[in-house]
């Protein structure tokens, strides 16, 4: 029962994964930009989220919710200030761009408290719960929850609400929606505060599920969702979440079967493999360049 | 059929589930200036993108010069003798005049990458000997007096020659022109098709041109083929062409729903 | 033949920069803070301009060129350290093997384009990194101690040669082709450009360079280690291309050096340096996009009423 209980955990690190994927995938579905940032915002989540906990003794919820609405407003604020200049430069320019505000939060965030690490305190009890012979933390499956719940909530904001709407109407192809009254700037801040909301929540949670917080903790797993909106298929929501989950499950794999100091390797050659055999990923579509 | 050069058989392509083009068949015979005309989307670019080997054809054959081209690299194709224009026109805007078509015309010489590293003799004389070339196809178009400008900052009606100099100097059997005339006005469109027919003539090459506006082929192209709809709806000679009632009523059609949409 | 009287004058200058610092340092009036900035200097301007062929020429975005000067350092420190062999042996090694790395990962991966191929060659740096992290013949986390051979001369002259050949290639009818690629893809491989043997070709020619730059790197510092050649050291490299001017070969000269100086002065305050270098860059690239020299050549700049002429 070993690796039911390995499953499990993989899909919790996995919807951890899923939760940053979605906003990188909803951003480059409208925006056409990586933006490498957005690890940052996850680690300003989890920041946020441990000192509502610990310094206003805020409970896992409210923390969570404090901490999505920072977020969201730090995701606005960074496409106004930064990105929105850079709708109809090149490519490269938007990608360094990204990259120079990556680094400046990074360090202005060590610049004002230091490059420590900080540890989380322990708001939920955890206990293992015995499912079929496998021993199950309850934290494992309350991060899967909350999660699951979070990723349900974006479905029905894209899929049933007017901005979800304009959202995809914006990513499919902006100028026509400009033409139909829709106000692309408003639909394009709106993706980059529920994108960063969700990377504020993946911040809190990946603070309660690993304890150990530091400025520059958003790197790697930044990267690796951005692995996993590739692996789901870039743009695409399901995709995302489906990439996160098994990308996840593949690491956790890894490492239980003792090679955890490749675990990083396996993600990216994952990528690399996807990249050169299917660079539209496991839902996304093909587009061919116009001649 | 001694002097066929160019054979199409069949040809068709399909983008998901829409069949962009089909059943083309077409020819070019040795030094023949041909046409390929038809309304707005009706695929003559897509045909040429399958010519030159941008797109894969779903189905069909294309051989030239005996040898099958299907799926040949666009830069083998243009290397086998097929080189071509742009509709919107695509040079290497921060290149000069000169190393635009200098670099169509890379083949010409031989000297290796260690030779252009450690500048050895055959660099020196091959890098001579396409500057000459390149110097004189420029001539040819009126383009030697920019020849140290930038590609972009060359006015319009000169892209669009300079367009038909690279393509030209990638030393072609059989040149495709992709609307060489657009947005030209009548006096630089007259001149322009001058000088098609003298280069058809100077370098014995066989054209096949696009061409959006159908009084303008029938002065110059020998046959038209007319695309509508992704198929082959006509060929003949300029005076077949004009008195085809299908090729009247795709044309008619286009201008009265042109007439509908800017009203 | 007046082209390369311009070349005998550039390289007349190099030798007289090289002389009057060897004379400074053998004398004692330069210290070793600044000499050992001024070898750094050399190391990064190889980084940068192996790079700029790279971005700049070829128009193909790798972020992971840390990975191939990785490459160049552990191969050269095996070379003298394990095997003792000369240090001039370890570097053309260093060289190669990096070379050989740059064609293992550009065949599969430059067939991607812009932020895709981006992606891969970060990736691509990353698993360097971690194999690197993962071999106990190298010392695995702790690194690796190496003997301190570099010297200004090694240095400099290095970089002299990167800057020689990649210039050479450049205005070449090989480099037009890479800028052909760069400018337009499809309208290049319409002139009879085969795109993928160039791009492999700039690929492996900056990867070489980079792999030296490692060897020098690695005999400079006594001791090196993976955590070296994360993707920061990659963006640091990227920095000094696009600061320059994306195309720009002294514009990535002179950001090399000019990035190098501040950030020796900003070595005790590392965070501050990492703040101005990534306000800088988010500045320049939403208020000057093209970099400091554009595509332009400082050269360029100082020809007077002559319109272009740039040519071989």
């Amino acid at each position: 029962m070993e690796w039911l209980q390995q499953l499990v955990n993989g899909i919790s690190i996995g919807s951890i994964y899923a939760l940053i994927a979605l906003g990188y995938t909803m951003v480059y579905g409208i925006i056409k930009l990586i933006n490498f940032a957005h690890g940052d915002v996850f680690m300003i989540g989890a920041f946020i989220g441990f000192w509502s906990i610990s310094h206003w003794n805020l409970g896992f919820f409210s923390a969570l919710l404090l901490s999505m609405i920072v977020c969201a407003l730090i995701g606005v604020i960074i496409e106004r200030v930064a990105y929105k200049r850079l709708r109809n430069a090149t490519r490269i320019a938007a990608l360094i761009t990204a990259i120079g505000v990556s680094l400046l939060i990074e360090y202005t965030m060590i610049f004002f408290r230091g490059a420590q690490s900080a540890v989380y305190p322990s708001t939920i009890e955890n206990r293992a719960i015995d499912v079929f012979g496998a021993q199950i933390s309850s934290l494992s499956l309350l991060i899967l929850g909350v999660s699951v719940a979070l990723m349900l909530l974006l479905q029905f904001i894209v899929h049933k609400t007017k901005i979800g709407k304009a959202m995809r109407a914006v990513s499919h192809d902006a100028e026509a929606a400009k033409l139909m009254g829709i106000n692309v700037d408003n639909t394009i801040s709106a993706t980059f505060a529920i994108g960063s909301a969700l990377a504020g929540a993946a911040g809190v949670i990946f603070g309660v599920y690993y304890t150990k917080i530091d400025p520059l903790m958003g790197m790697i797993p930044g990267i690796k969702a951005f692995i996993a909106a590739v692996l789901g298929g870039i743009g695409s929501i399901p995709g995302a979440m489906v990439g996160g989950m098994l990308l996840g499950v593949v690491e956790t794999f890894v490492s239980a079967m003792g090679f955890s100091s490749w675990r990083d390797a396996a993600a990216f050659l994952i990528l690399i493999v996807i990249l050169i055999f299917k660079p539209s990923g496991l839902f996304g579509k093909n587009t061919r360049e116009k001649v | 059929m001694t002097n066929l050069l160019l054979n199409v058989e069949n040809l068709g392509i399909q983008f998901g589930g829409l069949k962009a083009v089909q059943q083309v068949n077409m020819h070019l015979n040795q030094g023949e200036l041909v046409g390929l005309i038809g309304p707005n989307g009706a695929g003559k670019t897509t045909t040429f993108n399958m010519l030159t080997g941008v797109y894969a054809p779903t189905e069909g054959v294309i051989t030239f010069q005996g040898k099958k081209l299907n799926g040949l690299d666009p830069y083998k194709v243009t290397q086998s003798g097929i080189s071509r224009t742009f509709q919107n026109i695509r040079l290497f805007k921060e290149l000069s005049v000169l190393d635009n078509v200098k670099v169509a015309n890379h083949s010409l010489a031989k000297h290796g990458i260690m030779a252009s590293i450690f500048r050895l003799p055959n660099f020196f004389t091959g890098e001579q000997t396409m500057t000459e070339e390149s110097e004189a196809f420029l001539k040819i178009f009126g383009l030697d007096k920019y020849k140290y400008e930038l590609a972009k900052n060359l006015p319009y009606g000169m892209q669009r020659r300079l367009e038909i100099a690279r393509a030209l100097a990638a030393k072609p059997r059989i040149l495709l022109l992709d609307e060489p005339a657009a947005g030209m006005n009548p006096q630089e469109t007259h001149d322009l098709m001058e000088l098609i027919a003298f280069i058809r003539k100077e370098f014995d090459l066989t054209i096949l041109l696009i061409e959006h506006d159908m009084s303008l082929v029938m002065g110059i192209c020998e046959r038209i083929y007319v695309l509508d709809h992704g198929q082959l709806i006509a060929d003949g000679t300029p005076i077949e062409i004009r008195n085809n009632p299908k090729v009247i009523e795709a044309y008619l059609g286009e201008e009265v729903a042109e007439n509908v949409t800017s009203e | 033949m007046k082209k390369s009287k311009a070349f005998w004058a550039y390289l007349l200058i190099g030798i007289i920069i090289y002389a009057i610092v060897q004379f400074a340092m053998s004398s004692g009036m330069i210290g070793s803070y600044y000499s050992n900035m001024l070898i750094t200097m050399c190391i990064n301007v190889m980084l940068a301009v192996s790079l700029h062929i790279i971005i700049g020429i070829t128009g193909q975005f790798s972020i992971g060129h840390a990975g191939f000067m990785a490459v160049g350092a552990y191969v050269s420190a095996i070379f003298t350290m394990k095997l003792e062999l000369p240090f001039i042996a370890a570097i053309v090694a260093a060289g190669i093997i990096a070379l050989l790395a740059g064609l293992l990962i550009g065949i599969p991966t430059l067939r991607l384009k812009g932020d895709y191929l981006a992606i891969a060659t970060l990736g691509f740096a990353e698993i360097i990194r971690i194999v690197i992290l993962n071999v106990d013949y190298v010392g695995g986390a702790a690194g690796m101690t190496v003997m301190r051979e570099t010297t200004w001369s090694y240095a400099f002259f290095a970089m002299l040669l990167t800057i020689i050949v990649i210039s050479n290639y450049t205005k070449s009818r090989h480099g037009r082709a890479c800028i052909a690629i760069r400018e337009d893809e499809i309208a290049a491989d319409a002139m009879g450009i085969n795109t993928t043997y160039y791009k492999v070709v700039a690929f492996g020619i900056g990867a070489f360079f980079a792999g030296i730059a490692g060897a020098i790197f690695a005999h400079n510092f006594y001791i090196i280690q993976p955590g070296t050649f994360g993707f920061l050291k990659s963006f640091d490299i990227l920095i000094y291309v696009v600061l320059g001017g994306l195309g720009s070969l002294s514009g990535s000269v002179l950001a090399a050096v000019l990035l190098t100086a501040v950030s020796t002065y900003l070595a005790e305050f590392p965070e501050t340096r990492m703040i101005i270098y990534s306000l800088v860059l988010i500045l320049v690239m939403l208020y000057r996009p093209t970099g400091l020299l554009g595509t332009k050549e400082i050269t360029d700049i100082f020809k007077f009423g002559k319109k272009g002429g740039k040519n071989v």
